[in-house]
């Protein structure tokens, strides 16, 4: 892994991609783009009147990258954690989201963005203890 | 028109994460890894370049009276922090720095990315869907004075 020019116009590019659809849901629907809301909406089983958007939004979340990767080839995906650790991140990521609600897309792309101070907070929680989970706790683990 | 719309924001956020390689854990954890020796700033730098569109966006929204496709724009955001928002946040970030996924690339690279992506998915639902579960629980808890 290396970072040069091309990968920073990339990141840019990527970060200018994620901002605009997130504008788009905004002032086309008034739906904020925050995934793991979306998500736990479409999958949950009260009432939910925005369910079929919901569900769209993550068609193309899921099929979008599946026609880049057949057209431009699948990028790499780097897969160092076991299993076991995978299976405890997930449950951490989908138990943390719901009850935080929110992650890095729904606090922060779309919370910091208008300066919402339960995203500000909510965004320095996660990013200091992703931080230091991976600085500290993942080398214990061996990884 | 909503669900068209939807449809085109989820795809350009899909392709948004692919471009930037957010899909790639092993680049995020380069971020969250500050011990690593091979620091890679490019999640600040996605980071920056969504966030710019979206101040523009939020301005826009004061001026509008109501979204394209009708209805409202979401309310002026809760000025309270409690418990619940920083343990959620605090364990969710300890779930990203485990695995170096979180729930949009996660899903962005499922067509692709393997099993091990799919494991990641299913524990992800779990935890989602235990979530209520234990609010519950520590609500009754609280209203009837234990623990």
């Amino acid at each position: 892994m290396y970072v040069n020019l091309q990968d920073w116009l990339a990141a840019l590019a990527g970060g200018g991609l994620i901002g605009l659809a997130a504008a788009l849901l905004l002032l086309g629907n008034g739906r904020i783009a925050g995934i793991s809301g979306i998500l736990g909406r479409a999958m949950a089983r009260s009432a939910n009147p925005f369910r079929r958007d919901d569900l769209a939004f993550l068609a193309g979340l899921i099929g979008t990258p599946v026609v880049l990767a057949l057209l431009f080839g699948a990028p790499q995906i780097e897969i160092t954690t076991g299993p076991v650790v995978l299976a405890i991140g997930g449950l951490a990521v989908g138990l943390g989201t719901a009850l935080g609600n929110g992650c890095t897309s729904g606090h922060g792309v779309c919370g910091l963005s208008r300066l919402s101070f339960r995203s500000i907070v909510a965004t320095g929680a996660f990013m200091t203890a992703g931080i230091a989970t991976a600085t500290v706790l993942r080398p214990m683990f061996g990884l | 028109m909503r669900t068209l719309i939807a449809l085109l924001s989820g795809s350009l956020f899909g392709a948004g994460l692919f471009v930037s390689d957010m899909i790639d854990p092993g680049r995020v954890l380069a971020f969250l890894d500050l011990a690593s020796g091979a620091w890679d700033p490019t999640l600040a730098f996605v980071m920056a370049g969504a966030l710019i569109p979206m101040a523009l966006a939020w301005r826009l929204t004061y001026r509008r009276t109501e979204p394209l496709s009708g209805g409202t724009f979401p309310p002026s955001p809760r000025q309270d922090a409690d418990g619940a928002l920083l343990g959620g946040a605090a364990l969710f970030g300890i779930g990203w720095g485990l695995s170096g996924f979180c729930p949009g690339p996660a899903l962005s690279s499922a067509g692709f990315g393997g099993p091990q992506v799919w494991l990641f998915l299913a524990a992800m639902l779990a935890g989602m869907a235990l979530a209520p579960r234990l609010t519950a629980l520590a609500t009754t808890r609280a209203a009837s004075g234990t623990g």
